[in-house]
């Protein structure tokens, strides 16, 4: 079926538009097979609102008298209103919009049609890959070595084509230690730390089932990790009951006697469907304006979401402290290890490493621990807030990385290189874009679809100077120091930037945010590119200037 | 001196309220202070705490490794000593009991402070604000409005100042009329007149109805506040308090204003709550705030059950509702409560506030505090626990109005002249007694005690440091662009003050801060600016026009100076994992050194002595 035919009315004169904080607007609508198209009448200077089908959420129809009201509520947790005239068009349009919004394939999907003037589909995508990060990566070349043991993706579906993995370790015993792993996910290295070469590895949950089966060869692979140092971390991110009740089902941990050199230390996490009924039960507090003091922190702790923030925080700041103090390496899972496990890893990088935090090396992070480390994308973002579609496999795992991140800015505001609206545009990029970044759920799926080959790539794009310029935190200053957040219920925010973006709050903050670029930019512009000079040399410099127009006056 | 019986004891341990560091060092006791001194050589770090600061000294019962003394602070620091020998520990302690509880005026030390300034200085210093003056600036007294001198000898009511102005319709017998009528004779007076609408926001106590009595006098002093503003035909009465705690003051011969006896008012309860509800919704919250490893949801129910929150709404409400009133109806507001000087005072400065821009200035918000706090007797020495303590009378009144201020800098981080340090600066220093404003609950009372001849003033101290309250942000274009402030009553707008009540639990705080960082910048460039002009000068002592001289300065000429040391690097180390308390690896860490000490923001932990 072609996508057009889900359209029967394409075109609605006289239509007015409500968005909060805005005056309502009269103007055409039109449908098109990815968009929704909102232009006002106005003659010049037309204003134009284009949305991606794929961004609403959910819409509500309503009718009044001979037309009728359609309530768009967008993943990017915007609400719009439609006044419709005529009660045929309106209806037409919302099954057009509820057809077009939902679509399954991913080759129909819009990114496979976005083809700006300004982009060419030929050329490499994405930032890195496995070989080239391990190229760049000098301190893994010792120990460490690249595995293509799963090219064709049949040991472990949702891995990339290639790993990193303990040198002395060969591609049979990743195979054999594959079948003992959930999903296949056998221990892969994350992250090599700078200072003391200790690692970072995740997995998925070993398949150890009610009778404490074992494997040797992933005994003998994490043997390896630690080679000869005494101790290694594990850090299963279930509780301890929870993992045991894991091998009911044929899941599992790693017991003590056959990992002997591994401490393991369980942290529970919430994951799936809660994570996700938190989030809409949160934005549906954020959307209330009704709530009496009492009743706003009730819901808000009801949602339970700044509770994730906590725990995701603290168990990366607990991974950190094994690798950056304790000088240990460590090993993060929790079942699947597609989701907290990413969420855990990437975090603890974020804190440790300062090449993570600069606007390059956090797109890297993100394309290596989430998008080729096979977080299932296309799954988990399939409905965001509003949506009262049967959940699925839906969890806002990624946004929960965002706000974690946010938080870590807002603790640290001069270490991060990029700002608050990098994340936010990711937050809304994850669920509705132009770009092919986020399609499918695996390397795998994404080599099928042909999305390399078919879609523009959203990091390179984000990267390009122009576009980066918007991102860029105007008071970063790198430091090498790991930046461990307070995880204090007391230093923890929502982060209105994202939950309250569609209020008059947000305008303020708009307006502070620029005050505070102006006095950068201006200072920047008086001081000069070189900043690291003192006033010391300032005032020297100065003085020479003044000496040599001293000279000319002699001259003179 | 002869309370003090050990001045010194060494090997104490600190203790840190939420982790299981502990630092050792001495504890000195002095006439003033308890000082900490750190051992450690390298980040000796130094705590100063201020005797009048401490509101309880507990001593626990004895352990293995000494004897567990617990100060808390009214500027919310909770200090733990563990003091290895008991008598020590017994010494310090009784000691603590009689320099926290002065018995005179005289002990506090606003009295004996000396900040090496001459008479002149201080005489200056407390001339800095003047009440006079700011009635001027707001268009008083008018045709409609004059300064009396009925309550010159404070005979007509002994908690307000001498200066009161009231309509010129106001007779002398109506005005003792109508004192007489109201609780503590705190009759119908102006406090803040809004000028572009001639509308005025009166304060008063509550009246003396009963059930039925009335006062000739009494309602003629409303009428004649009616008639002084001509855009209105009626004022409005808020009584902030609750309809019920009105209602009972009733049966106690006070009460409200009935509107069948006062001609054209608007009566109107905004329910904010007694002096007792806040000082025991604070402690509930600082309960919750002070709780080891404490989780998400306790954190958040414990907010919520506290109430804390749901109070400074009201507040704000009210504020807003009185700020509406003036500038949209242009209507006059008279404010009362039962006694007139803590929701009153609540009320009218933050409406106040809202109104007007100047208040929002550092100068503006000190005379905001000297004219509503200060001088209209907020009882201060009862509230704040100076001297004589009766428990029942102690309320964070004056803190939450602090705080409302605080949650509307969130709002409009562009509309204040200072920053929250600013704010947090002036609650130190409202428990500290070191500067004589604060002291005693009347201007008479001041008067009494000679403090403009004995103690110091704390404006004074404040300006001469005002770099460290700007708020980089303040746009005073947007100032005039919005003269009112409107903010949202949303309850997300609400938020827990960390920098206030965490304020000296250091771990908590955000490592490094965006506003000190802009701070700085500007600091530099105005330096810059500064050694520009100045050879600019020079130059134009040679006779040299200066224009040439700008493309031959090579561009990078001008660049950072180092960073003073409060700057973001250092406080990056400072953060680390044992404050965090991550993780339960116990034992394994323990080895470890910790990196330097966090220097903490501005205005906090600086005691100056």
């Amino acid at each position: 079926m072609e996508l057009s035919e889900h359209i029967k009315t394409a075109n609605v004169e006289d239509v007015t538009l409500r968005r909060p904080f805005h005056p309502a607007l009269r103007g055409t609508l039109c449908v098109t097979s990815h968009h929704l198209l909102f232009s006002d009448r106005k003659d010049e200077a037309s204003w134009q609102l284009l949305i991606l089908l794929k961004n609403i959420d959910a819409i509500e129809k309503r009718a009044v008298g001979s037309s009728g009201t359609i309530t768009i509520k967008c993943k990017d947790l915007l609400v719009l209103q439609l006044e419709i005239p005529g009660m045929e068009e309106c209806l037409n349009i919302a099954s057009s919009i509820e057809a077009l919004s939902s679509l399954e394939s991913v080759t129909e999907m819009y990114p496979f049609f976005y083809r700006p003037s300004h982009l060419t589909l030929n050329g490499p995508w994405g930032l890195s890959s496995t070989e080239q990060y391990y190229k760049q990566t000098e301190r893994l070349w010792d120990r460490w070595r690249v595995s293509t043991v799963n090219s064709d993706y049949s040991v472990c579906p949702s891995y990339p084509s290639a790993v990193i993995v303990p040198r002395e370790v060969d591609d049979d015993k990743l195979i054999h230690s594959a079948r003992f792993r959930q999903g296949g996910r056998f221990p892969v290295l994350s992250y090599c730390h700078h200072r003391n070469g200790m690692v970072i590895m995740r997995s998925s949950q070993p398949l150890t089932g009610a009778n404490k089966k074992r494997c040797k060869e992933d005994e003998l692979l994490l043997q390896a990790v630690i080679d000869g140092s005494e101790l290694g971390y594990i850090i299963d991110l279930r509780s301890a009951q929870q993992a045991q009740q894991a091998r009911m089902t044929g899941g599992g941990f790693e017991s003590k006697s056959f990992y002997s050199h591994w401490k393991r230390i369980h942290r529970h996490h919430e994951r799936g469907k809660v994570v996700q009924e938190s989030l809409i039960k949160l934005v549906e507090a954020c959307s209330d304006p009704s709530h009496s003091v009492d009743r706003w922190l009730s819901k808000l702790e009801n949602s339970k979401w700044l509770s994730h923030v906590h725990s995701a925080l603290s168990t990366a700041g607990l991974v950190v402290e094994c690798v950056e103090r304790d000088g240990h390496s460590v090993l993060v899972h929790g079942s699947e290890g597609t989701d907290n496990t990413l969420l855990v890893s990437s975090l603890a990088q974020l804190i440790l490493d300062p090449a993570s935090r600069t606007v390059t090396g956090f797109l890297c992070l993100l394309e290596r621990e989430w998008i080729q480390a096979g977080h299932p994308f296309q799954q988990r973002c399939a409905h965001s807030a509003y949506s009262h579609a049967r959940l699925k496999q839906e969890c806002p795992i990624f946004l929960l990385l965002l706000d974690c991140v946010w938080q870590v800015w807002r603790q640290f505001p001069l270490a991060l290189e990029f700002s608050e609206a990098l994340l936010l545009r990711l937050a809304q990029e994850v669920y509705a874009s132009n770009y092919g970044t986020f399609l499918c759920n695996s390397e795998q799926e994404r080599c099928a679809a042909g999305v390399k080959e078919n879609t523009h790539c959203l990091f390179q794009s984000l990267l390009r100077p122009d576009i980066e310029e918007q991102y860029l935190n105007p008071l970063y200053e790198p430091t090498d120091l790991a930046i461990w957040p307070s995880v204090h219920p007391q230093s923890l925010q929502l982060w209105t930037g994202l939950f309250l973006r569609w209020t008059e709050y947000a305008q303020n903050m708009e307006e502070a945010r620029e005050e505070v670029w102006s006095i950068v930019k201006e200072h920047h512009e008086q001081a000069g590119p070189d900043r690291t000079n003192n006033t010391l040399s300032t005032h020297c410099d100065t003085l020479t200037s003044f000496e040599n127009l001293m000279d000319e006056l002699t001259i003179l | 001196m002869e309370h003090i019986r050990t001045p010194k004891v060494e090997q104490v341990k600190l203790l840190d309220r939420f982790s299981n560091k502990s630092v050792t060092g001495t504890l000195h006791l002095t006439a003033t202070h308890l000082i900490f001194v750190e051992s450690n050589s390298t980040s000796a770090q130094e705590i100063w705490i201020l005797h009048h600061h401490i509101a309880s000294v507990e001593k626990l019962s004895l352990t293995t490794s000494g004897c567990p003394l617990l100060i808390q602070c009214r500027n919310f620091r909770l200090v733990h000593f563990v003091i290895p020998r008991e008598r020590d520990c017994h010494d310090i302690y009784s000691s603590l009991l009689r320099l926290l509880r002065p018995v005179s005026y005289d002990e506090l030390y606003a009295f004996s402070y000396n900040p090496k300034q001459n008479d002149q200085e201080r005489e200056e210093g407390w001339q800095l604000i003047d009440l006079a003056a700011e009635f001027e600036r707001m268009g008083v007294p008018c045709d409609q409005w004059q300064l009396t001198d009925v309550n010159r000898e404070y005979k007509v009511c002994k908690t307000y100042p001498r200066d009161l102005y009231v309509p010129i319709t106001a007779s002398k017998p109506i005005i003792v009329g109508s004192s007489k009528f109201r609780s503590k004779g705190r009759f119908p007076v102006l406090t803040y007149f809004y000028q572009e609408k001639k509308a005025a926001v009166c304060r008063c106590s509550q009246p003396l109805s009963g059930f039925s009595a009335r006062c000739l006098e009494d309602e003629h002093m409303l009428q004649a506040i009616s008639k002084a503003n001509h855009n209105s035909r009626y004022i409005y009465v808020m009584d902030t308090r609750p309809k019920l705690n009105a209602l009972a003051n009733r049966a106690a011969g006070k009460g409200y204003e009935n509107e069948d006896n006062y001609s054209n008012i608007r009566f109107q309860f905004v329910g904010i709550e007694n002096i007792h509800v806040m000082r025991g919704s604070l402690q509930k919250l600082l309960e919750v705030v002070g709780t080891r490893s404490l989780s998400m949801t306790d954190y958040l129910v414990g907010l919520e059950n506290s109430g804390w929150l749901r109070h400074i709404k009201a507040i704000m409400d009210a504020a807003i509702f009185l700020a509406k009133a003036v500038t949209v109806e242009g209507a006059s507001v008279l404010v009362h409560c039962s006694d007139g000087w803590d929701r009153t005072a609540q009320v009218c400065a933050l409406g106040s506030l809202l109104m007007d821009p100047y208040y929002r200035t550092i100068k503006g918000f000190m005379v905001l505090i000297e004219k509503d706090w200060i001088s209209f007797g907020h009882k201060f020495a009862d509230r704040c626990d100076q001297l004589d303590p009766d428990p029942k009378e102690v309320s964070p009144i004056f803190t939450q109005f602090l705080e409302c201020v605080w949650q509307l800098t969130e709002q409009f981080p562009q509309a204040f002249e200072f920053s929250e340090w600013f704010l947090i600066q002036i609650h130190e220093h409202v428990h500290s007694c070191q500067f004589g404003n604060f002291l005693g609950n009347s201007q008479r009372q001041r008067e009494d005690l000679q403090l403009k001849e004995r103690t110091y003033s704390l404006w004074a101290h404040l300006l001469s440091e005002k770099q460290n309250y700007l708020n980089p942000l303040f746009s005073p274009s947007v100032a005039e662009s919005h003269p009112v402030l409107e903010p949202s009553t949303q309850a997300y707008h609400f938020k827990f003050w960390r920098n206030m009540y965490n304020q000296y639990d250091r771990s908590m705080h955000p490592r490094q801060s965006i506003l000190k960082h802009v701070l700085t910048l500007q600091e530099s460039k105005r330096e810059l600016e500064g050694t520009v002009q100045a050879l600019k000068t020079k130059l134009q002592k040679f006779g040299v026009s200066t224009s040439p001289l700008k493309p031959q300065t090579p561009p990078r000429e001008r660049s950072l100076p180092p960073r003073p040391h409060t700057g973001g690097e250092r406080t990056v180390e400072g953060s680390s994992a044992t404050e965090n308390g991550y993780g339960e690896l116990m034992g394994s860490f323990g080895s470890k050194n910790e990196p330097g000490v966090v220097t903490l923001e501005f205005g906090v932990a600086r005691m100056t002595c």
